[in-house]
């Protein structure tokens, strides 16, 4: 109660008042406004998507808005870059740490702003002695000598942390600063922000574990789909209450989910494990079914599924496809089996710009289109034609750079690319991010017709409502292991958020 | 993209034409079509390796070692000609393509299994290349009285009126065509070149891929390090000495991408022609080799800032889309 009015006397050291940003095809934020305060911890949740990252960009000048007001110690200003915001005190600390691994610590910790000699050249030993300085006030006993890449994470966070002192930030962003740290790390990481705290730092916590929010946060911000949709004191919460916040929207209505009969087995996963990203994954997937894998970015989905096509190999486990054992040991025998595997990432592993469009989606099937060795072009368009026609692509040629399509026209062309190597099963990895709402529409309608017509999908997918709208079944995996199972049936988005962020059922 | 490629082989033609006006303006006899055809003669060893080199810069990767490669090829034919003047000339040529396939299969090797850097495996194989041509010549010189005439008469002999050096390049042509358009080697070779992340997912093993590239890239040098050594009927340790560069140089100006997943046949041959009508021109026109090395630099430059122009404006339109992606 006394944090409650100490804040609401203090004025914020940043505010953020009504703040849009679109790109195109999205909008990202719209009208948002965030308060941060002195020697307060302030958590932004939201899941992913919800426009966390944006306003992050917004706040250290990589992003400028397209209206609404930046306000530092009351007086309206600007971001034009990021010098600019570090400049007024605001830094960030990321998920990766962007620091320098071929450079010292020293170096990280004053690049840029290296104190200089007579002559203007670096002064070595003061900047050491400062460096050292500053590393014992964040408790870490580091020699500022050493080379980066040779601490581990946590010692990392904390020269990003020395470095957010060194340019006397009044304002620490941390963006899911736990998720790559032990236990051990991360209760380390807890005392450093009540010291940053107590030393009148403004912080904003981004995290996905609501156990750290409850534990280190003052004051709570909710994003959903852009908007600022709650704020107030972890005191005056619950866990329950903000989860309804994160998730309270309905679903449902916008999903052309046809009802499909769900017939035999297809795939069969018994007992995959890897050494260091999953384990214990089985599962059954039924022909006409499209099974939902939700979870937290980094829970190892994206991990588990490139293993099933053989990219990564998995150190135990056993697939059956249509009854019979198979052993996958690479993406051409998993195209062979009839496992395809559409990949997250559109721009990167995805379209390959610079191919004509035709050859983009034969691609995986030249084995098809060609006879003796050689490739045949009119078999190749003929396939090509086959499969653009039953997506619906706009283009003017067939033959043109696959490059100079929308983002929702290449996408097109690389379900059209899977599709044409007629596979049995289809992973389909986050099939609607980033692009447009029409084109995420013809995105989920298509993938009914694929389960209709007995075509067995895997979506994975970190947005609840398409989870709710489109699968039949939903796993949820989180940190590497399954955490929970849902049928159509009983599915709630509580349910889900629950299971990724591995909170207890409510009593 | 393939009319702006077009374009851009086009424009080379144009170029080339546009140079030798300008020559014949000096000195017309250059332009004479037995002349164009012995520049074109002397052009056919350079385009065989531009077009080797392009198969492995299409992959994002890079070959130093071609010429130390056609050297050391060269040099065994050589000495097997000297040391058994009897063998069979189509029989020796097979050697130096095997051995030139086989020191290729070394860099596709370390590039694939050890993953070192593409431009650090082929500069150590250059040096070890040249330094066993030493080796096994003992330093000494192979000269045209030690090599049989069926050995020196072979790229010389003509058909319809010209030399076999230049049909044989020729057929090397057609044959690159067919390999790159027409087979799925050669749809990989541009398709982990324009993306390799995605070219995984299809089902190209991108090591087996650039392996390969690099294979070719040696059998065209082990094929010619015979054409050269008996076309200019002698074999030492520094034979085409930094003709890498010139290599290279062809592939740039034909408008192949340094970065990979760029390029065609058609390019790279007028690159390698551009590069050989500048050669064989300047000296009639009296510049200097000095002049010609500065000149041909400029036109690479040209060529690479062309190139740079076209890629940045896809370039932009991947960024756009990159950061609605984040929304």
């Amino acid at each position: 109660m006394l944090q409650d009015t100490t804040t609401s006397r203090m004025k914020p050291a940043v505010a953020l008042e009504g703040i849009s940003k679109s790109f195109p095809g999205v909008r990202a934020l719209s009208d948002v406004s965030l308060s941060l305060y002195p020697g307060s911890v302030t958590a932004l949740v939201g899941e992913n998507g919800a426009g966390k990252s944006t306003l992050v960009k917004i706040l250290t000048g990589i992003y400028q808005p397209d209206e609404g007001t930046i306000r530092v110690d009351g007086a309206e200003t600007r971001f034009p870059t990021a010098n600019s915001a570090a400049k007024a005190g605001v830094t960030a600390i990321h998920q990766e740490t962007v620091l320098f691994d071929e450079l010292s610590v020293a170096e990280n910790i004053f690049i840029g702003h290296a104190p200089r000699n007579g002559l203007g050249l670096i002064d070595w030993k003061k900047m050491n002695a400062d460096a050292r300085a500053l590393l014992s006030r964040v408790g870490a006993d580091l020699d500022p000598s050493i080379r980066l890449r040779d601490l581990g994470i946590a010692n990392k966070h904390l020269v990003a942390i020395a470095r957010a002192l060194s340019i006397d930030a009044r304002v620490v962003i941390m963006d899911e600063p736990t998720a790559a740290l032990s236990h051990k790390e991360i209760h380390e990481l807890y005392e450093l922000v009540d010291r940053l705290k107590a030393d009148g730092k403004a912080i904003l916590f981004i995290s996905h574990k609501f156990d750290e929010i409850f534990r280190i946060a003052d004051r709570y911000t909710v994003f959903r789909d852009g908007r600022m949709v709650g704020e107030g004191l972890i005191s005056e919460t619950t866990q329950d209450d903000l989860v309804r916040q994160m998730v309270g929207r309905d679903v449902g209505q916008v999903f052309p989910k046809q009802e499909v009969a769900i017939g035999e087995p297809v795939l069969t996963v018994s007992g995959y494990r890897h050494p260091t990203e999953f384990e214990d994954i089985n599962f059954e997937l039924r022909r006409g079914e499209i099974l939902g894998f939700y979870g937290l970015v980094g829970a190892g989905r994206s991990e588990f599924m490139q293993s099933l096509i053989g990219i990564t190999k998995p150190s135990a486990g056993a697939i059956r496809l249509d009854g019979h054992v198979k052993v996958i040991r690479s993406p051409a025998e998993a195209i062979e089996a009839g496992i395809v595997y559409v990949p997250e990432e559109r721009g990167r592993q995805g379209a390959i710009i610079g191919l004509p469009i035709f050859q983009n989606v034969t691609l995986p099937s030249l084995s098809r289109t060609s006879r003796a060795g050689f490739l045949r072009m009119a078999e190749e368009f003929a396939l090509a034609r086959e499969y653009t026609a039953r997506l619906d692509l706009r283009a003017a040629s067939l033959d043109q750079d696959v490059g100079t399509l929308s983002g929702g026209n290449q996408q097109k062309v690389v379900i059209a690319k899977w599709l044409a190597t007629r596979p049995k099963v289809i992973i389909l990895d986050e099939p609607t991010k980033g692009i447009d709402i029409g084109s995420k529409a013809a995105v989920h309608a298509f993938m009914s017709e694929l389960a209709a017509s007995g075509l067995s999908v895997i979506m994975v997918s970190s947005e609840i409502p398409e989870i709710m709208g489109m699968a039949d079944r939903v796993i949820v995996m989180r940190e590497g292991r399954i955490a929970g199972r849902f049928e159509r049936a009983d599915l709630t988005a509580e349910k889900l958020v629950r299971a990724a962020a591995g909170i207890q059922e409510a009593a | 993209m393939k009319l702006l490629l077009k374009n851009r082989e086009m424009l080379l033609v144009v170029a080339i034409i546009a140079l030798l006006i300008l020559i014949a303006i000096r000195f017309p006899p250059f332009v004479a079509p037995g002349n164009l055809a012995n520049v074109y003669n002397d052009t056919s060893i350079l385009i065989i390796l531009a077009l080797g080199q392009m198969a492995v810069i299409l992959t994002r990767c890079i070959d130093l070692s071609m010429a130390a490669n056609l050297a050391l090829s060269g040099m065994a034919a050589a000495m097997l000609n000297a040391a058994f003047p009897g063998l069979p000339v189509p029989l020796i040529i097979l050697a130096a393509v095997a051995l030139g396939a086989f020191l290729g299969s070394i860099n596709g090797l370390l590039v694939w299994k050890l993953d070192i850097p593409p431009i650090v495996v082929t500069l150590g194989t250059l040096t070890i290349y040249r330094g066993l041509i030493f080796l096994i010549s003992g330093g000494a010189w192979i000269n045209a009285h030690q090599m049989s005439d069926a050995f020196k008469a072979l790229p010389r002999a003509t058909l319809l009126g010209f030399p076999l050096l230049s049909w044989l390049s020729l057929v090397i042509i057609a044959i690159m065509v067919v390999v790159m358009r027409r087979t799925p080697l050669g749809r990989a070779f541009f398709a982990l070149g324009g993306n390799p992340h995605a070219a995984v997912y299809t089902g190209i093993d991108v090591g087996r891929t650039r392996f390969l590239a690099y294979c070719l890239s040696g059998m065209l040098a082990g094929l010619s390090g015979y054409l050269w050594v008996s076309r200019y009927a002698v074999a030492y340790v520094d034979i085409a000495a930094g003709f890498e560069l010139d290599i290279i140089a062809a592939c740039v100006i034909g408008g192949v991408s340094i970065a990979g997943g760029i390029g065609s046949v058609g390019g790279a041959v007028l690159g390698a022609l551009f590069l050989g009508v500048i050669k064989n021109a300047l000296p009639v026109i009296n510049i200097s080799p000095f002049a010609q090395m500065a000149i041909s630099g400029t036109v690479i430059i040209i060529a690479v800032a062309v190139n740079a122009r076209a890629e940045k404006r896809k370039g932009r339109v991947i960024l756009r889309k990159a950061e609605a992606a984040h929304g």
